[in-house]
């Protein structure tokens, strides 16, 4: 505790700089994911080899995959960053997909009947209705990629893993308490307004 | 040379070592699975099927799944030390929730009609647990049992930091000396492991479902 009060602009800067890490990759995954997802609702077999793909990138341990990108991208953020990315693919393109999947066929048949032509029919019928299931994937992976960047510390990029580290480097506890417990309070706080979100968009939906 | 060639060389150079430690690594990771499994399929079922909302138990697990891997692992140091135990408990408690979560939402989705006429066939509560809902709900514990072992190896790496051994180690100290040929001894194993293991699962899943649910 007395340590928190003496260092905590440090602990500020180390959560900045997670929810900034962490921010930056979500939005890359989930802009890499929106339009793989797309495609992958309307094809079977994009749909089986995209998550084949990043069904085993999401397997490789989290440590494993940033160490690998050492030797193509060095330490730092960007490696970090891509890790997350790629780590994040699987649950973001599923549920995109399974979202427009789920979109009831005679929905789109009517909205076609309408007159509305398909990229209208995305933007006005589909994604809004598979919205609820997207922010679900949205909520899985941002935890996800919280976890992540804790560990991410150890390639350089910054984050609440640094004060960690160097807790458990130096056999410090109060350090591991204050930068544990605020990842735990981050994740859990992320989860719990994402379902609030996911939560507003199923009544509304409804 | 390469990279590869020179982790090949530095494998070769002392095999016994990648060994022992791709060793402690698959007994960390099988013995957090076993902890886990054991600890939270009966759990499980016992939550589904309490007339009490076990709403409480549920979401505990589902902040449980949130909980960053490293954060818990490296509370464990603090509470209770360093090495190999230490990193069984924080491994066996990530295992937890989604073995639990699935096992409850797996014997809960088991349809009432099935359960309605097992009952009408005579059985008793705990041989339509044993003979209905457990087998009815296999296919979905068992997903979650290959979601914690992913999540379990891919935390057992992380042990290292808190002297829990493993393959972890070999990425730490190659990190550390900025060492890449080190640090892929550690991370291509581990990598292959985690893999492996999953494929076994996938393999396992398809044969265990019982007839006639396939």
């Amino acid at each position: 505790m007395k340590w928190l009060m003496n260092n905590w602009d440090q602990v500020i800067k180390a959560l900045g700089e997670h929810i900034f890490v962490s921010g930056s990759a979500l939005l890359l995954a989930f802009a890499v994911s929106l339009p793989l997802g797309i495609w992958a609702a309307r094809s079977n077999r994009v749909m089986t080899i995209a998550l084949g793909i990043s069904g085993v990138l999401y397997t490789i341990p989290t440590m494993a995959l940033l160490a690998l990108l050492i030797p193509i991208v060095g330490l730092g953020k960007t490696n970090a960053i891509l890790a997350m990315v790629m780590f994040s693919l699987m649950i973001l393109i599923r549920n995109v997909a399974t979202g427009i999947r789920e979109v009831p066929a005679d929905v789109v048949d009517a909205a076609r009947g309408m007159g509305m032509n398909t990229a209208q029919v995305l933007r006005r019928i589909e994604l809004p209705l598979a919205a609820p299931v997207i922010v679900a994937g949205l909520r899985v992976a941002a935890v996800t990629v919280i976890s992540i960047t804790v560990v991410a510390a150890f390639v350089n990029a910054g984050g609440l893993g640094d004060i960690i580290f160097s807790g458990m480097s130096s056999d410090h506890s109060a350090k591991i308490w204050v930068g544990a417990l605020t990842a735990c309070l981050l994740s859990v706080l992320v989860d719990v307004s994402l379902h609030a979100v996911e939560n507003r968009l199923r009544k509304g939906a409804v | 040379m390469n990279i590869f060639s020179q982790a090949w060389a530095l494998l070769m150079a002392d095999p016994a070592r990648v060994g022992n430690a791709l060793w402690t690594h698959i007994l960390l990771s099988a013995c957090a699975l076993l902890i886990g499994a054991l600890v939270a399929v009966p759990l499980g079922v016992r939550l589904a099927l309490s007339k009490r909302s076990a709403l409480l138990a549920i979401n505990i697990a589902n902040t449980g799944r949130t909980l960053p891997s490293l954060a818990v692992l490296a509370l464990a140091m603090p509470l209770l030390g360093t090495g190999f135990l230490p990193s069984l408990v924080a491994l066996s408690l990530l295992a937890l929730p989604p073995i639990l979560l699935n096992t409850y939402t797996g014997v809960r989705g088991v349809d009432a009609e099935v359960i309605d006429a097992a009952r009408g066939m005579g059985m008793r509560e705990a041989q339509i647990t044993r003979r209905v809902r457990l087998p009815l709900a296999q296919p979905t514990i068992f997903s979650g049992l290959r979601i914690a072992a992913a999540q379990v190896i891919s935390g057992a790496t992380l042990a290292a930091y808190i002297g829990g051994g493993g393959l972890g180690e070999f990425i730490t100290s190659g990190v550390a000396m900025m060492a890449v040929p080190q640090l892929l001894l550690g991370a291509i194993p581990a990598t292959l492991l985690a893999l492996g293991v999953d494929a076994l699962f996938g393999r396992l899943q398809k044969f265990m479902t019982p007839k006639g649910l396939a």
